[in-house]
């Protein structure tokens, strides 16, 4: 047993994640705390190394069936280098490979696990997670008892630590496990955005619509606005899965990253996954008829108006 | 093909949600629970399959949930041809700050799938409460099945699944796993059905709710639960007041400074 913090990387094309440098960042902080060193995990694709330079160590597998994220394939790999590498803490994004892997990991590598963590502390040697739960209206304060720990983590609650340690990562190397051979699930296919539409991500102002607007009809509503805004329309998630709204207009941790000048959301609650996706924005401006909506915890400005009061008003303002 | 869909109670977020007295969890006793969102999507799911090919839907429940026979009833009126509500969680009350921990959950799933197996297990990706993390691939583990999660898009055929898995930005793997699987669905390919109210009556008085005792498994120690409390007082937006044309007016002066409103 070490008293190490390990990250798993996450990559695509050939390209570490931003999320991954936050987890980074947030392990140093804790293997400093604790007297240990940063490792990273680092599956399919050692080549990548060279961009893990925050990292004490950098633990390869390598293995075909580890190019690209496959759950049980990821899984094994993952319990070797911990086997070997006996780390005090795992850190996972609290996004696709962390919803999938924390749990099954937390039974199979015998760990406590906290999810949705937006801060992490060692606090007299033991290991205590903040939790967002209850779509970020209560915040839960939980020790890791025992002597190892998994957590994962929101996206864009922890700064990216950039700094390189020293001379740059040790890389070693942990024999692909045999179970690789005999896995029970294979990837067919790769399939990328939906092109064609506008790049939200580019805009300056965005007026965003939630679950609040109720309905297909309502949205013409908000369209006016963006309309006369000359702003694209973005949604959250329940808007798009409803088909009100192509997925090229999501914004969040399965949508788009945004970052306008003024961001305008209207019937969002402000869930951690939307959060992902707009904190960064230079204004936040939210109309939510709930004044205990998390999403004024990010906003600049706020107001508890109902949005079918406010927006006509506000339409008619624009076009003054 | 039997396809057993796990769902769970939560409170309904619109709600104010209270703490209880010594801050280890919630208040549950004036809240509403509603089903969690990504359970509603996991048996839309399930009963697409079981329009496209045949299958039997079986919703399970764990009786510790508040209001769970309603929601079990709802499951029925869509077109479940099952409901079950396990019972032997813990008496005491939850196990965790708002209801039954996932570990505890997925212990008594896992026993009631061992004497009952399915070929697909298909449930939420997560709920908003499930700190100690998500059900589906916990379930997996412990049945020592193989786990697909935050999945967008389920077929079946010749023994084997084939899903969709999405990752940020709209990207997405096409998977095949062999059955029997577990599967955490973020979103069925349409919008989850809606049962009239005479529909959800209809199924209660015909009674067609069965209650399963499950000897609960150990599920090892837990996170402590040190504290709970709400974020800090509201964050940091300045509210703004008055009637909705004097807040369009606020707004649209805070646009025109930055130049985004002409005139
Ligand atoms: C793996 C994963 C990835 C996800 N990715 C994303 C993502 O990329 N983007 C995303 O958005 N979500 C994402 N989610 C979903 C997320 O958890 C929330 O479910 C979602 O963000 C909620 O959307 P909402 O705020 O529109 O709806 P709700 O949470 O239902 O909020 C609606 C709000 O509208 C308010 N309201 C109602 N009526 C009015 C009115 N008349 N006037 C003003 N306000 C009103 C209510 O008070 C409420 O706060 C993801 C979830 C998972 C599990």
């Amino acid at each position: 047993m070490s008293v190490n913090v390990m990250v798993l990387a996450e990559h695509t094309d050939g390209q570490v994640s931003d999320g991954t440098y936050e987890l980074i960042g947030q392990a140093r902080a804790l293997a400093a705390a604790l007297g240990g060193v940063t490792e990273v995990a680092l599956l399919g694709r050692a080549d990548l190394a060279g961009q893990l330079g925050p990292a004490d160590v950098v633990v390869c597998v390598e293995h075909p069936a580890l190019e690209e994220y496959v759950p049980e394939a990821y899984e094994r790999a993952l319990l070797e280098v911990l086997a070997q590498r006996s780390p005090r803490l795992l850190l996972l994004s609290n996004a696709t490979i962390g919803l999938d892997l924390g749990a099954a990991l937390s039974v199979h590598w015998d760990a406590p696990l906290a999810a949705y963590v937006s801060a992490l502390e060692i606090d007299g040697g033991a290991v205590v997670a903040t939790a967002q739960i209850l779509g970020g209206k209560v915040l839960a304060e939980v020790e890791l008892p025992g002597r190892r720990g998994i957590a994962t983590l929101l996206g864009g609650a922890f700064g990216a630590d950039l700094g390189a340690a020293g001379a740059g990562p040790e890389v070693v190397h942990v024999a692909p496990p045999a179970g690789l051979g005999a896995l029970r699930m294979s990837l067919r296919s790769v399939v990328g955005p939906d092109g064609g539409d506008i790049d939200i991500s580019a805009a300056d102002l965005l007026v965003s619509v939630g679950r609040g607007i109720e309905s297909q009809e309502n949205l013409e509503t908000v369209q006016e606005l963006a309309d006369a805004l000359g702003a694209p329309l973005s949604a959250s998630r329940p808007v798009v899965d409803a088909g009100w709204l192509p997925k090229s207009r999501q914004v969040g941790q399965s949508g788009l990253k945004v970052k306008p000048r003024v961001y305008l959301a209207f019937g969002i609650s402000g869930a951690p996954e939307h959060l992902e996706g707009m904190r960064r924005s230079e204004m936040i401006i939210a109309c939510n008829t709930d004044p205990g909506a998390p999403i004024f915890g990010v906003a600049h400005y706020g107001t508890t108006l109902d949005l079918f009061d406010l927006v006509p008003e506000l339409v008619d303002k624009v076009r003054g | 093909m039997r396809i057993v869909v796990p769902i769970k109670a939560v409170p309904d977020l619109v709600e104010e949600i209270d703490l209880a007295a010594d801050e280890t969890g919630i208040d549950r006793e004036y809240l509403t629970f509603v089903i969690s969102e990504w359970d509603a999507q996991a048996l839309e799911e399930a009963l697409l399959l079981k329009d496209a090919g045949g299958a039997e839907v079986v919703a399970v429940g764990l009786a510790d949930d508040p209001d769970i026979d309603q929601l079990l009833y709802t499951a029925l009126a869509k077109g479940a041809d099952a409901a079950v509500k396990l019972t032997g969680a813990g008496a005491a009350g939850p196990s965790g700050p708002s209801g039954t921990r996932t570990a505890d959950r997925a212990a008594l799933l896992a026993a009631y799938l061992d004497a009952q197996p399915a070929d697909l297990v298909i449930t939420g990706v997560q709920a908003a409460d499930d700190l100690d993390g998500q059900l589906p691939s916990r379930l997996a583990a412990l049945l020592d099945l193989p786990h697909v999660s935050v999945v967008i898009g389920v077929e079946v055929g010749g023994g084997s699944a084939t899903v969709r898995q999405e990752f940020a930005g709209g990207r997405s793997h096409e998977l095949q796993v062999q059955m029997p699987a577990v599967i955490g669905v973020q979103s069925a390919r349409q919008a989850p059905r809606y049962a009239p109210i005479t529909r959800i009556r209809q199924a209660m008085n015909a009674g067609g709710l069965s209650e399963l005792a499950v000897p609960a498994r150990a599920a090892g120690d837990g996170l402590v639960v040190r504290r709970v409390h709400r974020p800090e007082a509201s964050g940091k937006a300045e509210m703004m007041t008055g009637s909705a044309g004097e807040v369009a007016g606020q707004i649209v002066g805070l646009l025109r400074a930055r130049g985004l409103v002409k005139g």
